[in-house]
Formats: structure tokens, C-alpha cells, sequence
């Protein structure tokens, strides 16, 4: 395997470690470079970072939060709405880690040409946003908080690891015996929030078709297959909010015909005046 | 033949109302259930909070589970031992199967009781203000105060308190950081001996602040002392209790005649020996 074929997932293996690792001191040696967990940190004891979902939740509760959390999840909001796009999931999120391993293990076992495939819509998860919000209302509880796999796994590195860990693994077995990319791909709700919040954001996965050489690659290893829905059609950028930006079809692509770039209405503009 | 057909082809309107029943159904199904997971996930009346933390359920409405407070707590200055190592902190992040709601801090004082720091530093870190900084401010001051932390309450098991079985022990009363304000030493003669006292801890609800350093000071196999949340431990007499003797107390009944102050109902107006007369007992 060439180094340019896994050059961002061990770029963005750096990142989701490095995150967690800066977290685990921030609780374990006081370092004041990224306190907190994903729900909220401190970055250099000064700047607010907040789950944008998480506050939705709480404010479904009825209740007011301090201006902090409320700065903290602007930046969130911002960062990702103009910049990151879904990169959460990808190069954040420690259940990435898992799920991705599930679907590595799914790839060379070769689960889904032996077992009966089980189809579930993967508008799941936008229904799970409306869901967790109704049942905050109800329960005066941020709901999706009481079973988020995401900080559960994140709380478990940082502060010491509880029996919230089964979940985890529950996870695991899901996306690898049930359904291919299940949680990520399908049902997560922080998921989903993020798709929609990277909407408009600047940097995609951009095709060029005439180096395409059909070998569905990409199309194999990506959690969202269906957002690569025009390899080896048409040249342009990939505009589906469920994109995560990992990279892995510009890995894995040995033809030049994927590579990530910035402003999709600039390359969009190009190819229609060409 | 040709109506049977008909009838069982899906037409757009069929199709558009099975459609929702199915989006309604489905979605109706998972409010159920999570609701369901989530009124569970909350109903635990004995855990015990940060100082300054509101009231529980506003607590687990604005609680954003970031741990910043824990994080305080485990690494403020003070935290380490002889030999300069850190030791443990005294919130910590509930995790699945600890019976607290998950992610929320809390402490189980005979583990890491709470040393009610002068600085507070918990409360500070807190970025939603699930723990309220006003409810530890003293207002004429204007600075924090260890003094108006409430965790909780301690309270006595008084026969598994060997005090009050005549042995002499003030473990509690010594460790209390609000010494002889929180715990008194109430003396009384110990008549199995005739010459002995005992001396009885007796907790003060007003003062004392829930920090469970009695609790893990306490001596017995299991502690005799304990904290509880305020809501568990404490009872209420109600407003209709005035202490007469109590000159405060009495200003609460102000100018009022007896019959202001006396309960009106169908009931009252009747005399008591009507009741009698009318068959009230049932003879």
C-alpha cells in the first residue's frame, strides 16, 4: 500500500487522537490546552466550545444557559457551516474510530457479499433530531445526551472508563452484522445536525471524470456511497450535505480523479461557462 | 373481477396516507421508547450534587455533561498529597451503572468527601450555569462563600452511632469543617453507669453544608453519619405552624383576628355536637 493511499486517514487518525489525547490531559494533568469533552471545551482556558445539538436539546428542556455555552456553539456553527463541512464525523468524532473499524472488518470478511443485506432509509437520523427534541421537551432531560454513544466513548477516555462501553460495542456489532455503516451512515442524530450545518461549507471532495477509470473504488469505501453518485459521469464537486470530508475515495483513487478543494460554486461556475 | 382489481391498486392518496401513518407511527413509537429510557434516566433522588448546583430537575435540564466543573475540582492546587501526587478529585462524571444520570457530576462523599475550598473552583467552570454562582456569593460581600454550599445534609443513625451508646467518639465532630456550628456535642448523662456522659453529635440543618467530611471521617464499619440531598433528608411542617414563642416566627400571623386565622369549610359551620347528634360516629 502506497503512503498516498492512506495519506488522510492517518492524517485524520492524528487528529481524532490528538483531540482525545489533549481532552485525557486536560482531566488528568490539568493542561489548559482543550478542557472539557465534545459536548463542551475550553480551548486554551479562554475560547467556549460547544455541541451545537447539545444546546438545542437543553434549550427544548425550557431552560436558559450561560452566554458561554451559547459563544462556544456559534463557533461550532461557524467553523463547520463555512469551512469543515461534515468534518466532524470524520476527523472528530471518536465513534468514527469504531464504526470505521466495523466497516474495515465488514470489507475483508466480505460480510456483504455472504449475508442478506438489511435496508434501513438513512433519513433516519433527521427524524432522530426531531425525536430527541420532542422527548427533551417531555423529559426535561437533553435526550440524545442520555445515550450519545459519541460522548459516552469520549467521557469513558477522559474521565475513566464505566460499563457505557457495551454500548460501544454494541455500535460496533451493529455496523458490522446489521447494516454497513449503520450508525454513522444512517441513525446518528449529532450526525445528521452536522450535515445540515455544512451545507454551505467551502471545502468539498471535488471529481474530474476524465481521469476516471470506473474502478468503484471509492464507491466501496466510502460511509455515504451514495453522495459519489456521479463517478465517472460528470465533473464537479461533491454537494451532498451527508459528505464527511474524510478523504477516503481521494485515498484510495489511484487515477487523479478525486482530491478535495475549496468553494463549490467557484468550480461549479468554471465547468458551466466552459 | 374488474372492481376487485381496482380496489386493491394503490392509488396516490393511499399511498400518501399510509405514508404518514407510517412517519407518525414510527416516530410515535421512538418518543415511547426513548421517553421512556430517558424518565428513567433521571429518576434518582439520591445523588449528590456540586455546591451551588440548582434545584435537580433544573439541574439535569441545563447539565451540558462537559465535565469542566470535575475537571476543577481533581486539578485545583491543593489536590495533592505529602508526596505531591495528585490525588482524586471529588466530582466525578457519572457513568452507565452508577444509577445517576449519565455524564452529570457527583460525588459519593465516604469515596472523596467535598473539602470546601474558599475559592470554590467548581462553580466558576461551570459554562450553563447548572451551578448557579449566585446561590454561593454572599451578597454583602459580593464573594464566594464555602459557608453557603448545599449539598446535601448529614444525618445520624443513632443506633449505630457508638456515641450515643456511651463510647466516647468525636471523629465527626472534629472533622466537621465548620466546627461546632455544624455538629454540636449535646452532653447527657449516661444513666447505665451513673458516672459517664453521653456525648451525642447533633446535626444543624442550617449550617450544615453536606460535604460528607463527617462521613468519611466516621469510625463505625459502615458510616453511622451520612449525607443526603436536602429534599430526602429534611421534613417540612408546613406555613400553618407558627412557633408562638418564636418573635420572628409570629410576625407571619401579623394583626390577623382568630377567625381570619381559623379554617372555614361545609364542615365548620356545623357545631361538634351536631356531629354527635346526627349519627357522625355510626352507632
Amino acid at each position: 500500500m502506497k503512503f498516498s493511499n492512506i495519506k488522510y486517514l492517518i492524517l485524520r487518525r492524528v487528529v481524532q487522537l490528538g483531540l482525545l489525547f489533549l481532552y485525557f490531559t486536560g482531566n488528568v494533568w490539568g493542561w489548559k490546552i482543550l478542557q472539557g469533552d465534545l459536548s463542551t471545551s475550553l480551548l486554551f482556558n479562554k475560547v467556549p466550545l460547544s455541541d451545537p445539538f447539545a444546546l438545542l436539546q437543553i434549550f427544548a428542556t425550557g431552560a436558559i444557559v450561560g452566554t458561554n455555552v451559547l459563544i462556544g456553539a456559534l463557533i461550532i456553527v461557524l467553523f463547520y457551516g463555512i469551512i469543515g463541512g461534515r468534518a466532524f464525523c470524520s476527523w472528530v468524532c471518536p465513534v468514527n474510530l469504531v464504526t470505521d473499524a466495523a466497516a474495515w472488518l465488514r470489507r475483508k470478511l466480505l460480510i456483504d457479499k455472504i449475508e442478506r443485506k438489511v435496508w434501513i432509509s438513512r433519513n433516519i437520523r433527521y427524524y432522530m433530531i426531531i425525536i430527541a427534541l420532542i422527548v427533551s421537551a417531555i423529559s426535561g432531560l437533553a435526550a440524545f445526551e442520555v445515550i450519545s454513544p459519541i460522548t459516552i466513548l469520549n467521557r469513558n477516555i477522559i474521565f475513566g472508563i464505566g460499563s457505557g462501553l457495551g454500548f460501544i460495542v454494541a455500535i460496533f456489532l451493529f455496523d458490522l452484522f446489521v447494516v454497513k455503516n449503520g450508525w454513522c451512515g444512517h441513525i446518528c442524530p449529532l450526525g445528521g445536525v452536522h450535515s445540515i450545518i455544512g451545507k454551505y461549507s467551502l471545502f468539498r471532495v471535488k471529481h474530474t471524470s476524465e481521469n476516471c477509470t470506473l474502478c468503484m473504488k471509492c464507491r466501496v469505501v466510502c460511509p455515504e456511497s451514495q453522495v459519489l453518485h456521479m463517478i465517472g459521469k460528470k465533473s464537479i464537486t461533491v454537494n451532498d450535505i451527508e459528505c464527511t470530508n474524510c478523504g477516503r475515495c481521494i485515498d484510495i483513487c489511484d487515477d487523479d480523479a478525486l482530491g478535495f478543494t475549496v468553494g463549490k460554486y467557484i468550480k461549479e461556475n468554471n465547468k458551466e461557462s466552459k | 373481477m374488474g372492481d376487485k382489481e381496482k380496489k386493491e391498486q394503490i392509488t396516490p392518496r393511499r399511498r400518501f396516507f399510509t405514508d404518514m401513518a407510517h412517519h407518525i407511527g414510527l416516530g410515535t413509537m421512538g418518543v415511547l421508547l426513548w421517553g421512556g429510557y430517558a424518565a428513567k434516566a433521571k429518576s434518582n433522588p439520591l445523588t449528590l450534587r456540586p455546591p451551588a448546583a440548582l434545584d435537580e430537575s433544573d439541574f439535569l435540564k441545563r447539565c451540558i455533561k462537559c465535565g469542566l466543573c470535575a475537571e476543577a475540582c481533581v486539578n485545583r492546587p491543593q489536590n495533592i498529597d505529602k508526596d505531591g501526587h495528585q490525588k482524586p478529585g471529588t466530582l466525578k462524571m457519572a457513568k452507565a451503572g452508577d444509577s445517576v444520570t449519565i455524564g452529570t457530576p457527583f460525588f459519593t462523599p465516604r469515596d472523596v468527601p467535598c473539602f470546601m475550598c474558599d475559592d470554590i473552583p467548581c462553580v466558576p467552570a461551570c459554562p450553563t450555569g447548572a451551578l448557579d454562582i449566585a446561590k454561593v456569593t454572599n451578597p454583602k460581600t459580593n464573594e464566594l462563600d464555602f459557608r453557603m454550599m448545599d449539598m446535601g445534609v448529614a444525618v445520624v443513625d443513632v443506633h449505630s452511632c457508638i456515641a450515643f451508646w456511651g463510647l466516647q467518639c468525636d471523629a465527626c465532630y472534629r472533622a466537621c469543617p465548620l466546627l461546632d456550628e455544624a455538629i454540636k456535642l449535646v452532653y447527657n448523662r449516661n444513666d447505665r453507669t451513673g458516672k459517664h456522659a453521653f456525648l451525642e453529635p447533633v446535626i444543624n440543618p442550617d449550617v450544615c453544608t453536606g460535604c460528607g467530611l463527617c462521613e468519611k471521617a466516621c469510625v463505625t464499619e459502615k458510616p453511622a453519619i451520612f449525607v443526603l440531598p436536602r429534599e430526602v433528608a429534611q421534613g417540612k411542617a408546613g406555613d400553618h405552624y407558627v412557633k408562638g414563642w418564636d418573635k420572628k416566627d409570629q410576625l407571619r400571623v401579623g394583626n390577623r383576628k382568630e377567625e381570619d386565622i381559623t379554617t372555614h369549610n361545609e364542615r365548620s359551620k356545623k357545631k361538634p355536637l351536631d356531629y354527635l347528634n346526627n349519627n357522625g360516629l355510626g352507632l
